[in-house]
């Protein structure tokens, strides 16, 4: 075979049985619409960090420590001091899709108030709570967190976090964004609203979750 | 595998049914190959085009809406060298499948529609009006009240023959609407039980465990929904469908359980959702407008706690909530968790359903958690050498028969057990 006859059958086009004299064909032919558009090609990008110099320097070190706290109290057990930290209308949630933005009009996987988070304390704590029978234990890592927004009443802050478990023999990993609307109150703060994406929030869950992430 | 009859006796059963691959193996062909297997509901496909992916026993399903408006079920498989042509759990196809490893495309029905360069099969077997060219589709496809199921037998009983009278789980559900419909909530919470399906299907109408296995939950929602009585506020609805489950076990033996052919069955029960606030007056107006009031109250009043659609399906249609099994091992199950919006109906009715959907299905329950536990902890133990047998032997002999269908009489009757392994062996014969 000569080089442009190869050329040729090289360039040939494939031809669909319904319209032989279409130019276009095979997966070229196909409307862009056959995979799921999944929205986050126009999102917005990311907020930057509010301001890394003096004051913005130490409300960070601040909101650190408590993002550490919350999660050294998570891995500890320390249900009624984690509760605490949310104001009396805090709320603790974790939306099933990242595109939620509310969760009284649409399903999530927590939705909590102080009321249910006490349920749910009460509901581990009790000695025939079965589940919690077998030995089991949380690590958290919280990391890159950024300051989107601070005024003298709130600062918003987002992280993100690594959370491995433990539970019989099992290890499961969990790992997603905090996003914290945290109110002043003097050197410390209160959760009005903690959001929890779970990147694997749309994987089977082998197991469930028994308390926040 | 031993015969049928050394495995399944009238008051107990032999471990290995729930434990055993090659019992495992012929259910799957005796059973979920063949019966009606629930796809999903045709608001999940609101264009042509759209699709959805679905197991069906160990087959790999797409539910798509066709350019004809039409739903079929069709195998997820090109037939040139057998590539899934769907990688995605749902999505929007166009007009067209495509497979992204040789291009060849497919009408939404399947048919073959293009191959590349099609001289290649010149002078072979396949032919594009071969049919071995095109995607094979499910037997048979059928829908009730927008429930779509396929089976991948052409023979058997009708999709209404199959449903029976535990059809009453789709009209219940939707006959809550002032409309008659419901439209589906597009989130589907995926758990992986470890442990054999038949633990849920027993679990699900078994009226003795829950005071026993949700008494943590249910006596610390009790707890708050007192405390907030005594301090003058009114607890929500949902902290009460948490404290019911720490119920008296002579409570849950008032209720009854109707046993139906083919493994259906009923958990009666009147969940009480008619609290006495405007939200509810309006509604019920609308549905006293919508049907009138004899009849509105007749759908309103149903004493349903739970529908079993026998091997895989549970229903709570006075909630609206779905849970379907897919079987992946002897010791594995999928369970999907759906659930759907009343149509017509204001938001505060949605959100009774919702608070449901959220704290007993999500995978965050503080209900279901410890039932896990207990199927985890009971696949394990039939798997041992302690024992041969699974008891179900209470209240044996004191159910009432009329016809096909069993009346346990005691809640806590495990006729549930004994009717669904009657149908079991009817299935595995």
């Amino acid at each position: 075979m000569t080089i442009s006859k190869l050329q040729d059958r090289l360039l040939e086009e494939v031809v669909i049985f319904e319209n032989r004299e279409a130019r276009k064909t095979g997966a070229q032919s196909l409307a862009p619409d056959h995979s799921p558009s999944r929205g986050a090609r126009s999102k917005p990008l990311p907020a930057r960090a509010a301001g890394v110099d003096g004051e913005a320097a130490s409300l960070q070190r601040r909101v650190e420590q408590f993002l550490y706290y919350q999660s050294e109290l998570l891995d500890q057990k320390q249900w009624a001091a984690y509760i605490e930290l949310f104001t009396a209308d805090g709320v603790y949630w974790m939306p099933v899709t990242p595109e939620q933005t509310e969760w009284l009009d649409s399903p999530s996987i927590f939705a909590e108030d102080r009321r249910l988070m006490e349920i749910r304390m009460g509901r581990v704590q009790h000695p025939n709570a079965w589940s919690q029978a077998p030995e089991w234990g949380t690590s958290h890592i919280v990391s890159n967190v950024v300051i989107e927004s601070a005024d003298e009443l709130s600062v918003v802050i987002r992280s993100r976090f690594q959370m491995m478990e433990l539970r019989r023999d099992q290890i499961r990993h969990f790992a997603g964004t905090y996003r914290h609307t945290l109110l002043r109150a003097g050197e410390d703060f209160k959760i009005t609203l903690q959001r929890v994406d779970l990147l694997n929030g749309q994987a089977p869950f082998d197991y469930v979750l028994q308390v926040w992430v | 595998m031993q015969p049928l009859e050394r495995l399944v006796e009238p008051d107990r059963v032999h471990k290995s049914v729930y434990t055993d691959q090659e019992i495992f193996d012929r259910e799957m062909d005796q059973i979920w190959h063949k019966i009606w297997v629930y796809c999903g509901h045709e608001t999940q496909l609101p264009k042509n085009g759209d699709y959805v992916t679905v197991q069906i026993g160990r087959q790999p399903m797409i539910m798509v809406r066709g350019m004809d408006g039409q739903i079929r079920v069709l195998y997820n498989r090109c037939p040139h060298r057998g590539v899934q042509l769907c990688g995605n759990r749902q999505g929007h196809t166009g007009s067209t499948f495509v497979c992204s490893y040789h291009a060849w495309t497919f009408h939404l029905d399947g048919k073959v529609k293009g191959i590349p360069l099609p001289h290649g099969y010149d002078g072979t077997r396949m032919s594009p009006d071969n049919p071995d060219c095109s995607m094979k589709a499910a037997a048979r496809v059928d829908s009730y009240r927008g429930f779509v199921f396929a089976s991948l037998a052409a023979q058997g009983p009708s999709l209404l023959e199959f449903l029976g009278e535990a059809r009453i789980a789709f009209d219940d559900m939707c006959d809550r609407s002032p409309e008659g419909a419901v439209d589906i909530v597009p989130v589907c919470h995926r758990v992986i039980q470890q442990s054999n399906w038949k633990f849920f299907m027993e679990n699900q109408l078994d009226a003795l465990h829950p005071s026993v296995t949700h008494q943590s939950t249910g006596v610390s929602a009790g707890r708050v929904e007192r405390s907030l009585k005594e301090s003058g506020e009114a607890p929500p609805l949902y902290y009460h469908y948490l404290s019911t489950f720490a119920s008296a076990f002579e409570q849950w033996d008032s209720v009854q359980t109707v046993n139906f052919p083919r493994g259906h069955g009923i958990l009666k029960g009147y969940m009480g959702l008619r609290p006495d606030d405007p939200d509810t007056k309006e509604y019920v107006e609308s549905m006293y407008e919508a049907y009138g009031e004899k009849q509105a109250e007749a759908f309103l009043g149903r004493s349903i706690h739970h529908v079993l659609v026998y091997p895989y399906l549970s229903v709570q249609s006075p909630l609206q909530q779905l849970r379907v099994l897919r079987p992946l091992s002897p010791n594995r199950t999928l369970s999907e968790i759906w659930h759907f919006r009343l149509r017509g109906v204001s938001p505060a009715i949605y959100r009774r359903a919702l608070w449901y959907f959220n704290l007993v299905n999500s995978p965050a329950t503080m209900v279901n958690a410890d039932d896990l536990e207990n199927w985890t902890k009971g696949q394990w133990g039939l798997e041992s050498d302690g024992g041969d047998w699974v008891s179900f032997h209470r209240n044996f002999g004191g159910d009432t028969r009329e016809g096909d269908i069993v009346y346990s009489n005691k809640g806590t009757s495990e006729a549930v057990m004994r009717s669904q392994f009657d149908a079991w062996t009817r299935y595995m014969r």
